[in-house]
């Protein structure tokens, strides 16, 4: 579940923290065009176990959110700001050796091209190994054992031989499959896949996207999905946060984020994009516009000028005064100036188009 | 713009192959590989055919064979009457005013050296066409067709967002009135948002100029909204082509069968309720394909005789081939689509009214929602 940290404080007596908290985290870069703001005062919890998907387009700062948890801003030249407690432990402001010391062991990551975590002039194998001698005193036959181990559960035939393989061996399908064993194999609370099935085919994303959930059932592994694609999110996410301009937009379960979407931007989307399951529509209903520059973002509301509807707020506000992330249900948090009445109405107009072609 | 649809290009048994080189001081041929393997198909005006498949099926290598940009290895190209496989370059240059294509990456398509008036007034230059009015109201007519502002005529390709982008790529393909444009993933770089526009775009195109697009791509759901007919490519090989009606509701061949299950759709309540056809393993390397039928290695529906003898790809109705010894019946459609497997649209706005009779009839598929 997730929810606002004021509420939270208010709601629950409970000092304790959910597994992952972050808060009021936001991640700048100083380039020199100017400041970028890539992620602005993002709040969020995940509970153990569960999966949280970050959608966002390009530019929206899905992935900066990851590589802030992940303590790789830092290297980056970016300066974070906000806190994000991992278990219990707040990570930012811990040294970069002690995160080092989590990453791989506590929380991991995989990515959507597997040729960056995988080095190309070392045996997958000996990656592997090389994963477990980091973070544990193992020997080195044990830990080949538990390599070969864990190349088998991730559905590579062969193991035998192919743990002695290059990555230019293996095919992208097989690669993404080491990458998910690499970063399982010191059994991490927290995995990051950022957009792990973009660069593949969708016969082999169902097989890695299978791969993911049996695997994060059978370690228990907390998950956050980083995507664009609203399609495997509705295949394996407990909640969703979907991102614009660097800010949480909107918040809520799957559920209530297919059923009853309220931002504009999360309508957009979901009208972007064609369906199979639908009837053809003659022609899509995009958002208007590009997305904004990180350096130059407007002052109001982030998505005001590609928004449909900022004309029905009163006074402009969209266009001047930032809107907050507020709950407009259990589990729903929306941010936009819109009354939360209208909002509806507007989200089963749009939805009922959107509809109305399968009738 | 309303001419009566003609035929203006027809591929015959298109094959290209590759060399592959033996290691060493004097490299010797030891191999081929059949990136495309004896296709065929034709367009019409105002027409688009999708040409979908896996990474390493061949479909980009076929668009490009098309438009020699490589040299195909046999079979013929007719393009608006004309033979052009075996042309050389110089009597192909003005046949290439009636061609054109659109890349899939717009920050690699661009030269990021020239303004956005010289990229798009090149197939004027080029072509040595001058057009009433001169080139640079004629580009910037371009610039305003395609959603770009014209009085950004003189800056460079970075200045752009990828979208934006994209549209410079498309205004310097239609700049020439083209018969044929090949797109090649032209939207699978773009965000969902702007991926919606560039699709939009491209059909309000169409119909203004009666272009005929071969659309190659890999996102089925993406194809579905821009094609009339559909071609599914596995291993250099058309296996099924039929209309797109047909195709995303009463495929034949067990691999578009398990293409479409594996399209994941965005509604956690279908995605619950569907069980999907999960192929095992990769494609294999064309290098080394398979004996007999080329998808036999993966197919949930092989048996002995695909090891052995190739399937033709054969019209086993009006308008839909399929090439597979054992293609999927109707009534394991219509039970797949009850099992909730197959996803299969309640109407087609362009669907026949009456079903085709036999192999194409399907149980409407099960309520949404």
């Amino acid at each position: 579940m997730i929810d606002v940290e004021e509420r939270e404080g208010r709601a629950r007596s409970s000092p304790e923290r959910p597994f992952l908290s972050i808060e009021n985290l936001s991640v700048s870069f100083n380039t020199e065009d100017g400041v970028v703001q890539a992620i602005d005062g993002v709040t969020l919890t995940l509970e153990r176990g569960k999966t949280l998907a970050v959608v966002g387009e390009s530019g929206s700062g899905k992935s900066v959110t990851a590589q802030a948890i992940m303590g790789l801003v830092k290297s980056m030249g970016g300066h974070v700001s906000g806190e994000i407690w991992l278990d219990g432990q707040e990570l930012n402001g811990l040294e970069s050796d002690e995160v080092q010391a989590l990453r791989g062991s506590e929380m991991a990551m995989i990515f959507q091209d597997p040729m960056s975590s995988l080095h190309p002039f070392y045996r997958i194998g000996d990656q592997i190994v090389e994963a477990i001698l980091a973070h544990r005193k193992i020997g080195k036959a044990a830990a080949r054992k538990e390599t070969l181990e864990m190349l088998k559960h991730v559905g590579i035939p062969a193991a035998e031989r192919r743990i002695d393989a290059y990555p230019h061996q293996l095919s992208g399908g097989m690669r993404q499959r080491v990458m998910i064993g690499m970063a399982l194999i010191n059994s991490p609370q927290l995995l990051i896949a950022d957009e792990p099935t973009t660069a593949l085919d969708v016969t082999v994303q169902a097989q890695i996207l299978e791969l993911i959930s049996t695997l994060k059932e059978e370690f228990g592994t907390t998950v956050i999905l980083i995507t664009h694609d609203l399609g495997i999110v509705a295949d394996v996410a407990d909640d969703v946060a979907v991102m614009y301009g660097g800010r949480l937009v909107e918040v809520g379960s799957t559920s209530v984020i297919y059923d009853g979407p309220e931002m504009p931007y999360t309508l957009g989307l979901l009208s972007s994009i064609p369906r199979m399951d639908r009837e053809l529509p003659k022609r899509l209903d995009p958002i208007r516009g590009n997305p904004p520059s990180p350096i130059n973002l407007p002052p109001g509301c982030v998505f005001q000028p590609r928004c449909n509807y900022s004309d029905r707020v009163r006074d402009g506000a969209c266009l001047s005064v930032r809107p907050e992330l507020l709950p407009t249900a259990p589990d729903h948090l929306v941010r936009c100036h819109l009354p939360a009445e209208e909002r509806r109405q507007i989200s089963e107009d749009v939805r009922r188009i959107l509809a109305g072609a399968s009738q | 713009m309303t001419a009566a649809p003609r035929e203006i290009l027809r591929v015959t048994d298109l094959r290209t192959y590759f060399p592959v080189r033996s290691r060493g001081l004097i490299p010797r041929v030891i191999g081929q590989v059949k990136a495309v393997d004896g296709i065929s198909l034709t367009l019409n005006t105002s027409e688009t055919l999708g040409l979908v498949g896996e990474s390493g099926s061949g479909k980009t290598t076929a668009a490009r064979s098309i438009l020699r940009l490589i040299k195909p290895t046999g079979g013929q190209i007719e393009l608006d009457g004309t033979q052009i496989a075996n042309l050389s370059q110089g009597a192909l240059r003005p046949i290439r005013r009636k061609a054109q294509m659109i890349f899939q990456d717009p920050y690699n398509a661009l030269n990021p050296r020239h303004t956005v008036g010289g990229i798009i007034s090149a197939p004027f230059r080029i072509q040595g066409v001058e057009p009433p009015g001169g080139v640079k109201a004629a580009v910037q007519e371009l610039m305003e067709r395609v959603g770009l502002n014209p009085e950004h005529y003189n800056r460079y390709p970075n200045e752009f967002s990828g979208g934006q982008r994209q549209r410079i790529g498309v205004a310097r393909a239609i700049a020439l009135r083209p018969m044929l444009v090949v797109c090649d993933e032209p939207v699978s770089a773009l965000d969902v948002s702007i991926q919606a526009q560039m699709l939009n775009l491209l059909k309000d195109l169409q119909e203004e100029f009666a272009i005929a697009y071969l659309f190659v791509a890999h996102d089925l759901a993406v194809v579905r909204q821009i094609s009339h007919r559909v071609a599914v490519m596995y291993l250099g090989h058309i296996v099924e082509t039929t209309t797109r009606p047909i195709l995303y509701s009463a495929p034949l061949h067990p691999y578009t069968h398990s293409l479409l299950s594996a399209v994941p759709v965005p509604d956690p309540k279908i995605q619950m309720k569907r069980t999907r056809i999960v192929l095992q393993g990769d494609v294999p390397s064309p290098i080394d394909p398979p004996s007999g039928c080329v998808f036999r290695t993966r197919c949930f529906q092989a048996q002995e005789r695909c090891a052995v003898e190739v399937p033709p790809l054969l019209e086993v109705a009006p308008d839909h081939k399929v090439a597979c010894h054992f293609p999927i019946a109707a009534a394991d459609v219509a039970a797949s689509v009850r099992a909730g497997q197959l996803n299969v649209p309640a109407t087609d706005p362009d669907a026949p009214e009456h079903p085709v009779e036999g192999v194409h009839f399907i149980e409407p598929g099960p309520p949404h929602g």
